[in-house]
């Protein structure tokens, strides 16, 4: 065949990618979302944490009484909504990636090593494996939270911290299927040093199923801050959380339901988007039956 | 069979021991739980004879080893803010979150199983589509959001049921619908799954060729052999709702373990939150151990591995 370098596959992958709707559709909004995250300054109409006690609960755009300096209303404390939905998109985006950074490092990893050597390390990294799925992951997390004190930081760490299961799982399956392949011996017959065949060759052998499960557990870290936020034991006021700006609408939901219906839509769209995407990546790059 | 039991009963009960000590190192993870109780504005003989009453001042290991062994005889301490056996409070709201997750377990499997084996039969059909849509759709809605638009929807607006607590059967219709909706998009997938996988076989072709009608080849070929991923992952899930609920508990003003959990974790009654993570920690152990013993003895190869 004659796509055996791989210069020649790539644009082939590439144009298999752009065909995908579900790649098309959420990526497109995945960018666009971070784009707004980015450029929230440039953006924002107001400052997101500037309170004005007079206008407090304004409609936004579509009801009476609304006002047009404040085009999506404004907050129990007169805070402009728009510009802290557009902030709160750095929230969600910014400890998505924090904890993946984080959790991704653990998992793959623990993973890598457990089904590269096999034998005793792999039982002991599996038994871990069993023991951390066995924790109630939001309890856990929230008294871990409570403990450490709420801030951004504490809230990343301890995620990160928890959520390497999948990673590990993953991991840990295809480098069992790929240390036995003819590259991997031959290397180890010229003498290549563990780490290097570990993270040099196995590693990026793997990518793309390593790609697809980052999208999935992106989307699971983005509902988590929100639920934790929401609970109170996550991002800490003023800080433009979408979760928190729920709960903070909550009190008035009788009256302005668009209070929780607009950052709880956000939320819907980025795991939407986080989610399509990672779904496509997974038709295009696994294997042929769907 | 038999060394396969007692080879998964081990895994399980050293997962237990790990578990007990992980829920046990939590109290002593933000430092002095003694300060903890004292409060904030408390003096340094407080916080020291605190520590000589709660026994604090002893080495860690004894303190771990006496709280597993009188949590083995159901003892499992004293709350710090109601001032009375953590066991009474935990039995009291324990029926909550149990009702809650096993019926929304059910109205949950309910949906996905039938979704599942519908949307198998006829890949990239319209039932295939819709149900995908479901799925991808179920796992964007943050399930807090999903209760209170229902509670605005169905309570508020047309004053269908209750918006909050659980005095009346009707309390539980929006907790349960809002709770199992999370858990069918990864039970219906598994399903599906499962199902085309079988339905490819030799044995499921042969059954058709010999003229036995497709709801006959599903029912007594297909889905028992589809189901063995099934009951795994509905182990799991089960143990996830009833963790899970914590969220939806707090939505809807239940009075189940997950708002207990909260409500003492906020004043920090860490013996009550030790007790309910070493409690939903084992019943996911206990969940995903019998169902590995069920799979073992539907399917007589998995009993060989590890």
């Amino acid at each position: 065949m004659a796509e055996r370098t791989s210069p020649a596959r790539r644009p082939r992958a590439l144009r298999r990618l752009c065909r995908n709707s579900g790649v098309l559709i959420g990526g497109g909004l995945l960018a666009l979302i971070v784009l707004i995250a980015l450029f929230a300054p440039l953006l924002a109409p107001h400052d997101p944490l500037a309170q004005d006690l007079t206008r407090r609960l304004l409609p936004p755009f579509w009801q009476e009484r609304s006002v047009p300096e404040h085009l999506l209303g404004t907050d129990h404390l007169g805070r402009d909504y728009l510009s802290r939905l557009i902030y709160g998109a750095r929230v969600s985006l910014g400890v998505g990636a924090g904890v993946i950074l984080v959790s991704g490092s653990i998992g793959i990893t623990l993973g890598l090593v457990a089904g590269y050597f096999g034998g005793w390390i792999d039982m002991v990294i599996s038994f871990i494996i069993t023991a951390r799925l066995s924790l109630p992951i939001v309890l856990v997390a929230l008294a871990a939270v409570a403990l450490g004190g709420a801030s951004l930081t504490t809230l990343v760490t301890v995620l990160g911290l928890l959520l390497w299961d999948r990673f590990a799982v993953v991991t840990r399956a295809a480098a069992q299927s790929l240390r036995h392949r003819e590259f991997i011996l031959g290397l180890r017959a010229l003498g290549a040093g563990k780490a290097r065949i570990l993270f040099l060759e196995i590693l990026p052998n793997m990518q793309a199923t390593i790609l697809v499960v980052l999208s999935l557990e992106v989307a699971n870290v983005i509902l988590l801050e929100a639920a934790l936020s929401f609970l109170g034991l996550g991002v800490r006021p003023p800080t433009p959380s979408w979760g928190l700006m729920i709960s903070e609408g909550r009190d008035n939901i009788l009256f302005d339901p668009w209070l929780i219906a607009l950052p709880g839509s956000a939320l819907c769209l980025l795991v939407l988007a986080v989610n399509l995407l990672g779904d496509g990546l997974r038709d295009v790059t696994g294997p042929v039956q769907r | 069979m038999l060394s396969f039991l007692s080879r998964r009963l081990f895994v399980a009960f050293c997962v237990c021991l790990t578990v007990s000590g992980l829920s046990f190192a939590l109290m002593f993870l933000a430092g002095d739980p003694a300060i903890a109780i004292a409060g904030s504005g408390g003096r340094a003989e407080d916080a020291e004879a605190i520590r000589i009453a709660y026994g604090f001042n002893r080495p860690l290991l004894v303190q771990y080893f006496d709280w597993i062994t009188s949590a083995l005889r159901g003892d499992l301490g004293q709350s710090i803010y109601f001032n009375i056996p953590v066991t009474e409070i935990i039995a009291s709201r324990i029926g909550v979150t149990l009702t809650l997750g096993c019926v929304a377990f059910v109205v949950a499997l309910a949906i996905a199983v039938p979704l599942g084996i519908a949307a198998a039969l006829g890949p990239n059909g319209w039932i295939d589509r819709i149900a995908l849509m479901i799925a991808v759709s179920g796992q964007a809605i943050p399930s807090f959001w999903l209760g209170l638009m229902a509670i605005v929807v169905f309570g508020v607006w047309y004053g269908w049921v209750p918006i909050s607590g659980a005095e009346t059967w009707q309390g539980y219709i929006l907790p349960v619908i809002v709770l199992s909706y999370y858990a069918v998009p990864e039970l219906m997938r598994i399903t599906r799954s499962g199902m085309i996988d079988v339905l490819s076989t030799d044995y499921v072709r042969a059954a058709r060729a010999k003229g036995l009608p497709m709801h006959l080849v599903v029912s007594r070929h297909a889905l028992r052999n589809a189901i063995l991923p099934l009951v795994s992952l509905s182990a799991v899930q089960l143990g996830q709702l009833l963790s899970g609920s914590i969220v939806i508990e707090s939505v809807f003003a239940l009075n189940g373990l997950g708002r207990l959990a909260w409500e003492s974790l906020l004043r920090s009654d860490l013996p009550v939150v030790q007790a309910i993570i070493l409690i939903l920690a084992l019943l996911y152990v206990v969940l995903t151990t019998l169902a590995d013993i069920l799979n073992a003895g539907l399917d007589p190869r998995l009993r060989g591995g590890a």
